[in-house]
């Protein structure tokens, strides 16, 4: 578990010819990731060229307040070589949950290789920072996790964060966020942090986000908010097989109708694949098996920021902030035009009634012009 | 009975007028597709999706009117530099002390029901060009919130000018609430504004209505004297 610091570390391919892996499926498993990472033909030599000459990039993951679901979902990204490539036991240098190592010695280990690899490793953080009351709600061998992170973060050669509660605070951050769940955007300053949001983020969007660090030295082009644009670029709802029931105005109205059985687009039952940036669609989930709008459920919109706040997941219009758990846009707006719509038959019969005059006026002008002309 | 002295004054040019019809359309399609796409109608269809596209086109339709909308509505911003002094942008934005005092004199006289006691501007009257200010903020916040929406679907650099804006508020989500909230100041807009045209028309006479399409209408004599006679002291001034 320690890195042996006085011998240099083996490249990627050098550990796993030694777990037993053939070339035949470390080929394999460089073209699959270039494939995920939208990288042309050539790029599977970039892949392979990288994973047979650099020693492997020492990685901390830090678990603060999360589930533990990104990890899991990460260990089961389709291609067995994923999970024992970057993470197993070759290449974290600490991780709480997969780690033989426990209590000093693994805080020691950690140290190590803060101190060894100073601006080298990567440092992933899965899990939101609670930083309310000195951030007590979350404290791992006597440090809070505000501290932990801080301390970690300077000598970090990239940071990433893991799934939605690092990127945007996810369940623990919904209101009233009773211990101030904070993203970790907001606490590291100075450094572009990777976010790969999702409850949980898919397992080769994660894989490929660390085969490309180790690829090409450099953080992947990421959009205006930090994901990265490889697979974040897109809503679910452009990939979405269900699309074209879409465009045709076809929609499930409930979950147990005839549309339901036909597969018609999730739309109106709260679908929010059109507002949701993610890979789903064409990625999918267990290795490719399936994803939640093929099973019939609309996306909750897991990757995109505040999900938990962003109204009910199954009704399309989300409720009209200040006005009741019933009320949305459309209620407000048709109670403010029937207000409207009183309003005006009020102020014309007030204006009949006090202008009168005015009015009759005008009336008299105009009928005795009319009779002068007859 | 008074008699009225009408005097005719050429206020909307063809250019303001043609603006207003192309904005009232594209307003009216805009709220109509556009809750279509919020809330499509429940259909059930023997065929197959692929020998339907209403929705898509409803969605296409909606994105030419927006275009139309918004080249529109920055021509009219245009227009409020070069056209007459009844387009100019001062009729709009509350600048002089003579504006305030006006809008609280419509409010005395539209709302309350007051007397009438002074002449208004013979154009837009201030609390109606205060409230065009607000409709043309509200066009903005629809033509920046729709173009953010439409951007990660749009090729073309314009719509890609606003890819930033869902960052801001917090993703599409969000963003779509507020373009569909904004709608219904929309809604509630053209109820109140049809309703006072013809009301003006009513109470005055003076060729309110038909003014946005022959570009006239008719003061009294004397009122048009009093305006005469502002000008001067004002240009003396
Ligand atoms: S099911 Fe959801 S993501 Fe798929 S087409 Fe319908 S709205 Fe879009
Ligand atoms: S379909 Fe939507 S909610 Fe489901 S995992 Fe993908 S992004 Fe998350």
């Amino acid at each position: 578990m320690t890195p042996s610091t006085s011998t240099k570390r083996s490249t990627y391919y050098e550990e796993l010819r030694q777990k037993g892996y053939s070339r035949r499926d470390f080929m394999k498993f460089c073209t699959t990731i270039a494939a995920y990472l939208g990288l042309e033909a050539t790029g599977v030599a970039q892949v392979s060229k990288a994973l047979m000459t650099q020693s492997r990039v020492p990685v901390i993951w830090l678990h603060f307040q999360e589930c533990t679901c990104c990890s899991e979902s990460f260990i089961r990204s389709s291609h067995p070589i994923v999970a024992d490539i970057v993470l197993d036991k070759i290449s974290l240098d600490y991780t709480e949950t997969l780690m033989a190592a426990s209590g000093h010695q693994a805080e020691a280990a950690m140290e190590q290789t803060m101190k060894d690899y100073y601006g080298e490793y990567v440092l992933c953080v899965e899990g939101s920072v609670p930083v309310y009351d000195d951030g007590v709600y979350c404290c791992i061998g006597g440090k809070s996790a505000e501290q932990i992170l801080e301390e970690t973060a300077a000598g970090a050669k990239a940071i990433i964060g893991w799934g939605s509660c690092a990127c945007n605070g996810c369940v623990q951050a919904a209101s009233p966020n009773p211990t101030g769940a904070t993203p970790i955007h907001k606490l590291v300053k100075g450094k572009q942090i990777i976010k790969v949001p999702g409850c949980p983020p898919i397992g080769e969007v994660m894989a490929g986000v660390l085969v490309h660090l180790i690829t090409f030295g450099r953080i992947p082009e990421l959009d205006r908010i930090g994901r990265p644009l490889a697979f974040y670029s897109k809503r679910v709802h452009d990939s979405c097989y269900r699309r074209p029931y879409y465009d045709a105005g076809l929609f499930v109205e409930s979950f147990d109708d005839e549309n339901a059985k036909k597969g018609y687009c999730l739309y109106k039952v709260g679908c929010r694949g059109p507002m949701t940036y993610n890979a789903c669609g064409v990625t999918k989930w267990n290795g490719g098996v399936s994803f939640p709008i093929q099973s019939g459920h609309g996306c909750i919109g897991c990757s995109e920021e505040n999900f938990w706040d962003n109204g009910p997941f199954y009704r399309r219009i989300a409720n009209f902030p200040g006005f009741g758990i019933e009320s949305n846009a459309d209620k407000v707006g048709a109670v403010a035009a029937g207000v409207t719509a009183a309003g005006i038959a009020a102020h014309a019969i007030g204006t009949n009634l006090r202008k009168k005059k005015l009015i009759d006026n005008l009336i008299e002008e105009g009928k005795e012009s009319e009779k002068e002309l007859s | 009975m008074t008699k009225h002295n009408l005097r005719r004054v050429f206020v909307w040019e063809l250019p303001v007028r043609v603006y207003h019809w192309i904005n009232a359309l594209c307003i009216v399609v805009l709220c109509v597709t556009g809750y279509i796409i919020a809330r499509p109608p429940g259909l059930q269809s023997a065929s197959e999706a692929s020998f339907s596209y209403w929705f898509g086109i409803n969605r296409f339709i909606h994105f030419v009117a927006s275009y139309i909308f918004i080249f529109n509505f920055i021509f009219r911003l245009y227009w409020g530099f070069v056209g007459n002094q009844y387009a100019d942008w001062k009729n709009f934005i509350p600048t002089t002390r003579k504006f305030f005092h006006e809008m609280w004199a419509v409010l005395k006289i539209d709302i309350l029901l007051k007397k009438n006691s002074e002449h208004l501007s013979i154009g837009h009257n201030a609390l109606a060009g205060f409230i065009y200010f607000l409709t043309f903020i509200a066009f903005a916040v629809q033509a920046i919130t729709g173009f953010g929406l439409y951007a990660s679907m749009s090729d073309w650099w314009l719509p890609n000018l606003f890819a930033w804006v869902p960052g801001i508020v917090g993703g599409d989500f969000v963003l779509r609430e507020i373009h569909h909230a904004t709608m219904w100041f929309f809604i509630l807009f053209v109820i109140i504004h049809v309703y006072l045209v013809f009301y003006h028309d009513y109470v005055e006479g003076r060729g309110e209505t038909s003014s946005i399409i022959g570009g006239w209408k008719f003061i009294e004599e004397e009122t048009f004297q009093k305006e005469l006679e502002e000008k001067k002291e004002m240009e003396e001034a």
